[in-house]
């Protein structure tokens, strides 16, 4: 019913000179979205808005999923458009609208006309008043309501004129690619990913880095892994996967240093992997998704402990949520159900029954130290033998 | 060398069966109830399989119904008899240690008002005889008792139990749960009081989806699945044509060298037993000998998890399971390792080693020779 669609666009609105940059990457990210669906699609810029026109049958249900995936996109309006510059054919066209839209008319409406080629005979006003009293004509039900109205109609006149009421809501941020690359440090849980959506979503492009451990997790933890990214990836777009062997190191850890203090040596040897893939690969932060007192490598103290290897920002958005906030994104970008297989991942294989929760860093180093011999080898062993997967929605 | 030792969860199919299921795929392809001359090859084909079958057993071919396989065989059976003979009670009777296709089933007729007793097991997985026929009431139609346990190979005295059970209550079904069995044992269920037996084919190298319920004659069952009326209106749907044609010859194949086939498993398990004698720490779950099911084996491996064990066999190309694979990856718990009474430490460290004709006593040899390798390794580290 509808093949034309206004893309409303928040945030990039407040840019200043550079804002022609952000719309291109949004319509590019547009562009990759219409690609995923069936039909043929334009996708144009015109007078500070973008469009997208489809241009032959298509799935309407499947561009709306597919544009919701959009970072950048606030809202999508499916609209129609119309070229005879005649009210009287305008106001058929909207009667017609309104009736097919809303079948039940007992209903408040407001109008909001915006005219923006001077050339038509009716100023924004007149058009408010004069669409209102057409419809108030047509549908004696409707009641004007210009404070809280439960219908707003927007109508549009430009080079065309456009009519719509309906805002779809998109996901809101800004377009990947305008803001660098960033490498995402992903497990198999529920937080990892989500942080990795969030930080995608303030348009940062990300690669991952996954740390393997057999034979102590499957090769099905594995593809958990590979199926969480390709879920973030609807959003973020292709992702370079990084699989790193852990298990040497882990085992080195697990016989030279205390027990108790193996997650939080864990991790910081993790916080070096991924920072120096991360280096290789132009990433300008490490993305995690702690949140504190979560677990006991969550603390204050741990985290202070684990950042401290990191020479580059370390971006936690998940640092201040509760799990059931972080749990609720999970679930809207349909990674949720993924997360809980119960598949081990490599932090929890030795963890201790009682690890510290107030690791001091001074101790830490010390007992790294006992790693001196052969961390260096064990590190440069994984990173050269890693394997890399870009992950990818196909089609 | 790749050692496939997980033959309990499922087997590869037989090449000459796979030649079976191409031939009717691409010949035999009619519907059993067109009309026409391809409906009729059709139909051929599946009575020629159950005739096959049927003898396997030395049944009358038609008590073979054609099912999915061995869970929607003991759907039907509980539940289709169960309905069948709600007027004359509501008490059914089984193990701890059945197959939650058992299990599961018995617990969704419990919501629906009927009443399950559990008999327990003793330290072999044997359920006691007495217990059961104590527990043998007026009001209970049927008793279900598998065959050969599908983690431990526990093989239940099934002659006895049906003579016992007829001995107390002669209008009480006696249904066999022979998925593990079928194909190791020879079964007559005529001789063995046995109403109802389920199998599945892809336990003996047969396709996987399809399988065969046995219902002995006079027995009342209610359809579980209802439609176009196929296969006398007790289990609608489109015969699985190829599928049927493949399992009535790896039945065929299976019980045509059946004492071969045990001899050589008996001989390669007694060979595995013998060569985890001199690792420390280790406990074999039930009983061992001829009295045992010939292919399979449970192993418990003290301070080893069995994931990881199982990990690290994969890597070396030795598959097993751990515990019983057969119901889903899920790490949950064993019921048959905790009836048996299973130390608690060893109950996330046992693993099953299930064989077939095609095993070798090489890779016997070499999966052992891996284990004395690996598990040190592996128990150097392990988490506190």
């Amino acid at each position: 019913m509808y093949s034309s669609f206004l893309i409303k666009y928040a945030e990039i609105g407040i840019k200043g000179k550079n804002r022609y940059l952000f719309e291109n990457a949004l319509v590019q990210q547009i562009k990759y979205a219409c690609k995923r669906c069936e039909g043929d699609f334009e996708v144009r810029k015109a007078e500070g808005r973008i469009y997208v026109d489809a241009v032959s049958d298509f799935d309407y249900d499947e561009l709306i999923d597919n544009l919701k995936t959009v970072f950048g996109i606030s809202g999508i309006c499916p609209m129609i458009q119309i070229e005879d510059n005649s009210f009287d054919n305008l106001c058929s066209v909207i009667v017609d609208y309104f009736d097919r839209e809303y079948p039940d008319k007992n209903k408040t409406f407001k109008v909001f006309a915006r005219r923006s080629r001077k050339s038509y005979p009716k100023n924004s006003m007149e058009l408010n008043a004069d669409i209102g009293e057409v419809l108030l004509n047509a549908f004696p039900e409707l009641k004007v309501d210009v404070h809280d109205p439960d219908i707003c109609l927007y109508v549009e006149v430009r080079e065309k004129t456009y009519v719509y009421s309906q805002i779809i809501p998109g996901p809101g941020g800004m377009p990947v690619g305008t803001n660098g690359k960033a490498m995402l440090l992903l497990s198999g849980g529920i937080d990892s990913p989500v942080a990795g959506y969030m930080i995608s979503k303030r348009g940062v492009k990300i690669d991952a880095v996954y740390f393997h451990a057999p034979p102590y997790t499957s090769d099905r933890a594995k593809q958990k892994v590979i199926d969480l990214a390709r879920q973030v990836s609807k959003y973020s777009g292709p992702i370079y996967l990084h699989v790193i062997n852990f298990t040497d190191i882990q085992l080195a850890i697990y016989e030279k240093c205390p027990h108790d203090e193996l997650t939080i040596i864990m991790r910081r040897y993790m916080m070096r992997i991924a920072q120096s893939i991360a280096e290789e690969t132009e990433c300008l932060g490490l993305i995690t998704g702690e949140s504190i007192g979560q677990v006991a490598s969550q603390t204050m103290h741990s985290l202070a402990c684990t950042n401290e290897v990191c020479t580059m920002p370390v971006y936690r958005p998940c640092i201040g949520m509760d799990k059931q906030e972080i749990i609720s994104i999970s679930e809207k970008i349909g990674t949720y159900e993924t997360s809980i297989l119960p598949f081990e991942d490599c932090c929890t294989i030795f963890v201790a029954k009682h690890p510290v929760t107030k690791p001091n860093l001074s101790i830490i180093k010390r007992h790294e130290h006992n790693l001196d011999e052969v961390i260096d080898d064990l590190v440069k062993t994984a990173l050269d033998t890693k394997e890399t997967i870009i992950v990818k929605i196909e089609k | 060398m790749e050692c496939y030792f997980d033959n309990s969860a499922t087997t590869r199919v037989h090449p000459e069966v796979a030649d079976t299921i191409h031939k009717v795929m691409l010949d035999e392809y009619g519907n059993p109830s067109s009309m026409h001359k391809k409906g009729m090859e059709a139909e051929m084909i599946v009575r020629n399989a159950r005739e096959t079958i049927a003898s396997t057993l030395k049944v009358d071919d038609r008590c073979i119904l054609f099912t999915s396989g061995g869970t929607e065989s003991d759907n039907m059976a509980l539940i289709g008899c169960a309905d069948a003979y709600k007027r004359s009670g509501k008490h059914i009777i089984t193990t701890k240690i059945e197959h939650p296709a058992i299990l599961n089933t018995c617990k969704y007729l419990e919501e629906n008002g009927y009443e399950v007793t559990y008999l327990g097991v003793d330290k072999n997985g044997l359920v006691d005889l007495s217990e059961l026929e104590n527990s043998i009431r007026e009001d209970t139609t049927i008793v279900s008792i598998m065959h050969t346990n599908n983690e431990i190979g526990a093989v239940e005295p099934i002659e006895k139990a049906g003579e016992a059970i007829k001995r107390k209550n002669p209008s009480t079904l006696f249904h066999v749960d022979a998925v593990q069995g079928y194909g190791k044992w020879r079964i007559l269920p005529s001789k063995q009081n046995i109403d109802l037996l389920s199998v599945s084919s892809h336990k003996i190298h047969g396709p996987k989806g399809i399988g065969f319920l046995y219902i002995g004659n006079g027995v009342k069952i209610n359809p579980i699945i209802h439609g176009g009326g196929q296969q006398k209106n007790l289990r609608s749907g489109t015969e699985n044509v190829p599928g049927i044609a493949g399992m009535a010859k790896a039945c065929e194949l299976i019980y045509s060298d059946l004492d071969n086939a045990n001899d050589h498993l008996y001989t390669m398990k007694q060979r595995l037993i013998e060569g985890l004698d001199d690792i420390e720490d280790i406990k074999i779950n039930g009983l061992t000998g001829r009295e045992s099911a010939p292919h399979i084996l449970s192993v418990s491996f003290g301070l080893v998890r069995s994931e990881v064990l199982l990990h690290a066999l994969e890597d070396k190309g030795i598959y097993v399971s751990a515990g019983s694979a057969c119901a889903s990856n899920k790490p949950a718990v064993s019921e048959t390792l905790k009836a048996i009474g299973v130390e608690k430490r060893m109950l996330e460290s046992t693993i099953r080693f299930s064989l077939c004709k095609d095993n070798t006593m090489e890779q016997i040899d070499y999966c052992l020779e891996v284990l004395h390798d690996t598990l040190p390794m592996l128990r150097r580290f392990t988490r506190h």
